[in-house]
C-alpha cells in the first residue's frame, strides 16, 4: 500500500466543491449511513458544527478521512470565504497535494489563482485541476483544452504545474471514481486514480536532523525527538545547534530495543558518548550545521483579528524552540486579488506579507524551501496566548551572523558589587496626569538619601532625546518602550537602580520589559488614578486639547490603556497622597 | 491522562510510555468513574496502571453518589453531565492540571472533526469552536492565559481501523467485550445491552455480541457479531458502514449533542 497521503481542495462552494467531496467520500464508502440520515445533500456533510448550521457559515478547516484498497487519504476541507487566507494556509501547510476546482462554465478566476498561490507559498508542489460541471458545457472537448491551457500558463508563471488536469461532473460522479461514459475523448486518469497514483511530500534531502523534545534522565540522559530529516546510526558524528558543540552518539533507544539506525519520521531517545549541555529546543544535526540566526526574512500569514503591531514582542515558536521575537515594519504585502506587492505598515487578519524578524537569542533552522518542519514557524500572542501568524523562513540576514556579543571581563554582578546594592527597575505605569512623575521623583529621592545609586528615566525627559523621532501611534508607542526598557537594562548592568515614569499603556510591552531583566527584579508600580480624576487635575493641559480634538491617539481620550492585571504594588492616588505612596514603596523593597 | 482502559485509552497509554522509555510517563493516569463501567474494564484499567508503574487517579462525583444518580432512573442526559462532564471538571480543577490527554478521534463524530490537537478550554473547562487556535504544520501552541487549560487529543489524525492495527501490531492487550461472545442480554428502549450485573433487574436473554466502544454498560450498545479476531472485527466494521459511535447512547438524545457536551466541558 502507498503511503498515507494528505490533500486538500482549493476552491469555492460554487464550484461545487463540498459536492465533489461529498462525492469522493460517498464513492469510497466512507460515508457512515447513520451520518447520511438526514442530510440533503453531500455538500452538508462537511459542515460540523451547530454553530455554522445555524448561521449557515462555515469558520474553520475540517479534517476527513477516508481509504481505497491502494492508499489512505486525509482530505482537509477548507471552506468559507471570509476566513479563507486563515484556514486555507493551515490546510495547506500539511498537505502533499492540492485539488484545484474549477468551474467549467466559468473557467480560471482571481480566486483560483490567488488559492493556487497560497498552496504553493505553503509548499505544496503537486497540483491536480479539476475542471468540475462539465455537463454545463456540453461536456466538450475544446473547453476542457483551453481552461486546461490557461491554468498552465498561470502556473507557469508562479513556476510549479498540474500533475493532472481531469474533467468531472461530480454530481453524477463521472470521472471522480469512474471513467465517465459521456466523455469518450478523456483517456484518464479519474481524479480517484491521480490521488492514489501522486507522491507523498518528498523526503528533505537535507542531512540528520533532530529538534530535541525532551532530555529523558533515567540512569543516562537521553535526547528524545522525531528525527526531522536523513537518518543517524550508532557511532556518527554531530552538531548540537545553536551552540556548535559536536558529540558522537552511542545508542538509539526505543521501547523495542536499541536500533542500528533511525530515520526521518521516527521518534527515538539519543544516547551520546559525552556528556554535553543540550537540552529541548537544541537541534541535532549530521554532515553540515543547520543556519544559526537570530534575524531573518520571512513570508508571514497574519491570522488574528488584532493586527500586527511591528516593534511588539511575540513569542516564536519554531520546531521545539519558543524564543521573544519582534516582526519589523513589512517590506510588502500581497494583493488579494492579483498578488502584486503592495507598501505595508502593518498585516491585517487574512494578509500575506513578507518582512524581517529578530529573534531574542539565536535560534537553528533550515530555509522553508528546504525543509517545512524545520523552516516554519507560528507567532504567539504573550498576553491572550492565542496563536496570531504563522511564517515561512525565506534566509537569514548577513548582518546577523556579523554581530557576536563581545564577552566583558567586568561583569554586571561586579559592577553592583562595587555600588553594594541589587539593581532593579521600578516600572512606574499609568494615565497621563496619574502622578507617576511626582512620586517615582519623590522614591528615588528617598533612596537617594538612603545612599543608593538610583536613575530616573522620565517618559518626557526621553521622548525629548533618544525618542525625539517617535510619535503617539500604537507602533511609535511599543517602539518608545522598547527603547526605554532597553536603556534601563543598559543602565541596570551598569549597578543603577533605574525608576521609569512612562503611561506604557499596553501589557505586552511591560511584560516585554520584564522579560529583558533578571527574574524577581522588575517592580510594577501602578499609578491607579481613575480617568475622571486624571482629567480633572490635568496638570499640563494635555486632556483639554485631547478632547477639543487638538491631540490624536492620546491614552484614555481615543487610544487605550490596559491596566495591569497583576502589578507588584499599586497606588491608589485617590486614598493617598504622593508622599504616602513614595514611602509605601520603599517600604516595599528590598534596598 | 484520561485513561478508562478502553482500547483508545490503551493506545495512548502505550504511545505515553513508548515516548518516555526508559523513564516512566512524568504525568498520572485519571479516570472520571460513574460506578457503572464494566467490571472488566475496572480490572484491567488497574492491572495496566500496576504494569506501567504509574498513578492511577479515580474520581467519582460525589454529588453524583449523594444523589444516586444513576442512567436508569434519571436518563442518559443527567446521569452523563453529572458524572462525566462535572466528574471531570471537578477531578481536573482539583489536581490544578493545566493539560490533559485524551484519546478522542476526529472521525468519531462531525463536530470533531473541526477539533484541535492542543484545544484550548476556557476558565471554567468550557469549549469555544471559535476561539480555537489554527496549527500548522507539527507546531502546536501550549501556551495559556491564566486560566486556560489545555486537552490535548494525540489520536486525532486516527481512524478507528489505525486502533485496531495499532493493537493488532503492538500485541496491546484489550477488553474481550470487543469481541463476540454469549453474554447476558436485554433489550431495554430500544437499545441491545450487555447485562453487566443485576442492579437493573432486566429480563435477560443470552445473546452472541460484542461491543465496538464501551461507556457505561447501560449506554453501551452491543451488536450481534460472529467476530472472535481483530482481522474479523475490521471486515465487520467495514461491512457495516455505521460510524462508531452509533452505539454511544448519549450522543442521540439532542442534535449536535456532542458539541453541546464539550462546550460544557465533556472531552
Amino acid at each position: 500500500m502507498k503511503p498515507l497521503l494528505r490533500f486538500l481542495t482549493c476552491g469555492s462552494v460554487d464550484d461545487g466543491k463540498s459536492t465533489l467531496i461529498g462525492r469522493l467520500l460517498h464513492d469510497c464508502g466512507a460515508v457512515a449511513s447513520d451520518r447520511l440520515e438526514g442530510l440533503a445533500d453531500f455538500s452538508l456533510l462537511a459542515d460540523g458544527l451547530e454553530a455554522e448550521r445555524e448561521q449557515g457559515i462555515t469558520i474553520d478547516v475540517a479534517y476527513l478521512y477516508f481509504g481505497t484498497d491502494g492508499r489512505r487519504f486525509i482530505l482537509a476541507d477548507t471552506p468559507g470565504h471570509e476566513q479563507y487566507t486563515r484556514n486555507m494556509a493551515t490546510g495547506a501547510s500539511t498537505a502533499d497535494l492540492a485539488v484545484v476546482l474549477v468551474d467549467a462554465s466559468k473557467g480560471v478566476l482571481t480566486q483560483t489563482r490567488r488559492h493556487s498561490a497560497i498552496a504553493h507559498l505553503l509548499g505544496i508542489r503537486q497540483f491536480v485541476l479539476a475542471v468540475n460541471k462539465m455537463d454545463l458545457v456540453g461536456f466538450e472537448r475544446v473547453r476542457f483544452e483551453e481552461i486546461r491551457d490557461d491554468f498552465a500558463r498561470f502556473a507557469g508563471e508562479i513556476g510549479f504545474q498540474a500533475a493532472a488536469t481531469i474533467p468531472v461532473c461530480a454530481l453524477d460522479g463521472d470521472n471522480v471514481a469512474e471513467m465517465s461514459s459521456r466523455m469518450s475523448w478523456y483517456e484518464g486518469p479519474t481524479l480517484l486514480s491521480a490521488l492514489e497514483e501522486a507522491d507523498s511530500e518528498a523526503a528533505s534531502s537535507l542531512p540528520f536532523r533532530m529538534a530535541v523534545q525532551t532530555v529523558i534522565r533515567d540512569g543516562g540522559r537521553l535526547y528524545a525527538g522525531m528525527v526531522a530529516a536523513g537518518s543517524v546510526r550508532p557511532g556518527d558524528r554531530i552538531v548540537i545547534a545553536p551552540a556548535g558543540t559536536e558529540a558522537e552518539v552511542a545508542r538509539i533507544v526505543t521501547m523495542d530495543g536499541d536500533l542500528a539506525e533511525a530515520v526521518a519520521g521516527q521518534s527515538v531517545a539519543l544516547g551520546l558518548a559525552s556528556e554535553i549541555d543540550c537540552s529541548r529546543g537544541d537541534m541535532l544535526a549530521g554532515e553540515t550545521a543547520p543556519q544559526v540566526a537570530d534575524q531573518f526574512e520571512a513570508s508571514i500569514v497574519w491570522m488574528s483579528e488584532e493586527p500586527l503591531l511591528p516593534g511588539r514582542q511575540y513569542l516564536l515558536k519554531l520546531g521545539t524552540q519558543t524564543v521573544p521575537a519582534t516582526v519589523q515594519e513589512p517590506k510588502y504585502k500581497l494583493g488579494i486579488d492579483t498578488m502584486e506587492q503592495l507598501a505595508a505598515k502593518t498585516l491585517a487578519l487574512n494578509e500575506i506579507g513578507v518582512a524581517n524578524i529578530w529573534t531574542a537569542r539565536p535560534i537553528a533552522f533550515e530555509p522553508y524551501e528546504a525543509s517545512r518542519a524545520l523552516g516554519g514557524f507560528i507567532l504567539i500572542d504573550r498576553i491572550t496566548a492565542a496563536t496570531v501568524a504563522a511564517g515561512m523562513i525565506h534566509f537569514a540576514l548577513r548582518r546577523s551572523e556579523n554581530v557576536h556579543e563581545q564577552a566583558l571581563d567586568v561583569t554586571p554582578a561586579l559592577r553592583a558589587g562595587l555600588k553594594r546594592q541589587r539593581p532593579k527597575l521600578l516600572w512606574f505605569t499609568g494615565l497621563s496626569g496619574a502622578g507617576k512623575s511626582t512620586i517615582a521623583n519623590l522614591v528615588e529621592a528617598k533612596l537617594h538619601a538612603r545612599g543608593r545609586h538610583t536613575f530616573l528615566l522620565d517618559g518626557d525627559n526621553v521622548r525629548l532625546g533618544l525618542n525625539k523621532d517617535l510619535g503617539f501611534t500604537a507602533a511609535d508607542r511599543v517602539e518608545n518602550i522598547r527603547r526605554a526598557g532597553e536603556a534601563a537594562k543598559l543602565m541596570m548592568d551598569a549597578g543603577l537602580i533605574v525608576l521609569t515614569a512612562f503611561i506604557s499603556p499596553f501589557r505586552a510591552e511591560r511584560a516585554m520589559v520584564r522579560s529583558l531583566v533578571p527574574e524577581g527584579d522588575f517592580i510594577e508600580i501602578f499609578v491607579d488614578t481613575p480617568l475622571a480624576e486624571a482629567e480633572r487635575r490635568d496638570t499640563k493641559g494635555l486632556y483639554r486639547k485631547a478632547r477639543a480634538g487638538q491631540l490624536a491617539n492620546f491614552t484614555g481620550v481615543d487610544s487605550p490603556y490596559e491596566e495591569p492585571e497583576a502589578a507588584d504594588i499599586r497606588i491608589d492616588t485617590t486614598m493617598m497622597d504622593p508622599e504616602a505612596a513614595a514611602n509605601l514603596i520603599v517600604s516595599k523593597l528590598d534596598v | 491522562m484520561l485513561f478508562s482502559g478502553g482500547k483508545d485509552s490503551c493506545v495512548m497509554l502505550h504511545l505515553a510510555r513508548k515516548a518516555f522509555f526508559p523513564a516512566r510517563p512524568p504525568f498520572p493516569l485519571l479516570h472520571v468513574d460513574t460506578g457503572w463501567k464494566f467490571a472488566e474494564l475496572y480490572r484491567l484499567r488497574d492491572e495496566l496502571a500496576a504494569e506501567a508503574g504509574m498513578e492511577l487517579i479515580v474520581h467519582r462525583n460525589p454529588e453524583a453518589e449523594a444523589r444516586g444518580i444513576n442512567p436508569f432512573d434519571h436518563g442518559a442526559t443527567l446521569h452523563t453531565e453529572l458524572w462525566k462532564t462535572e466528574g471531570l471538571k471537578q477531578a481536573l480543577d482539583a489536581g490544578r492540571f493545566d493539560v490533559a490527554f485524551g484519546g478522542a478521534r476526529r472521525d468519531e463524530e462531525m463536530s470533531r472533526a473541526k477539533e484541535r490537537v492542543f484545544s484550548v478550554r476556557s476558565p471554567g473547562q468550557g469549549w469555544d469552536p471559535k476561539r480555537q487556535r489554527p496549527e500548522l504544520w507539527q507546531l502546536y501552541n501550549a501556551q495559556l492565559a491564566p486560566g486556560e487549560s489545555l486537552r490535548v487529543f494525540p489520536l486525532s489524525d486516527w481512524t478507528e481501523r489505525d486502533v485496531w492495527a495499532y493493537v493488532a501490531g503492538e500485541r496491546l492487550k484489550v477488553a474481550s467485550l470487543y469481541f463476540a461472545a454469549e453474554r447476558p442480554t436485554s433489550i431495554h428502549d430500544g437499545a441491545l445491552l450487555i447485562v453487566d450485573d443485576d442492579r437493573a433487574s432486566l429480563a435477560v436473554t443470552t445473546r452472541r455480541v460484542r461491543v465496538r466502544t464501551v461507556g457505561c454498560w447501560p449506554l453501551t450498545g452491543a451488536i450481534e457479531s460472529e467476530a472472535v479476531t481483530i482481522d474479523e472485527v475490521v471486515a465487520e466494521m467495514v461491512r457495516a458502514g455505521t460510524s462508531e459511535r452509533a452505539g454511544r447512547l448519549i450522543d442521540k438524545d439532542q442534535t449536535a449533542s456532542m458539541e453541546r457536551k464539550k462546550r460544557q466541558g465533556y472531552f
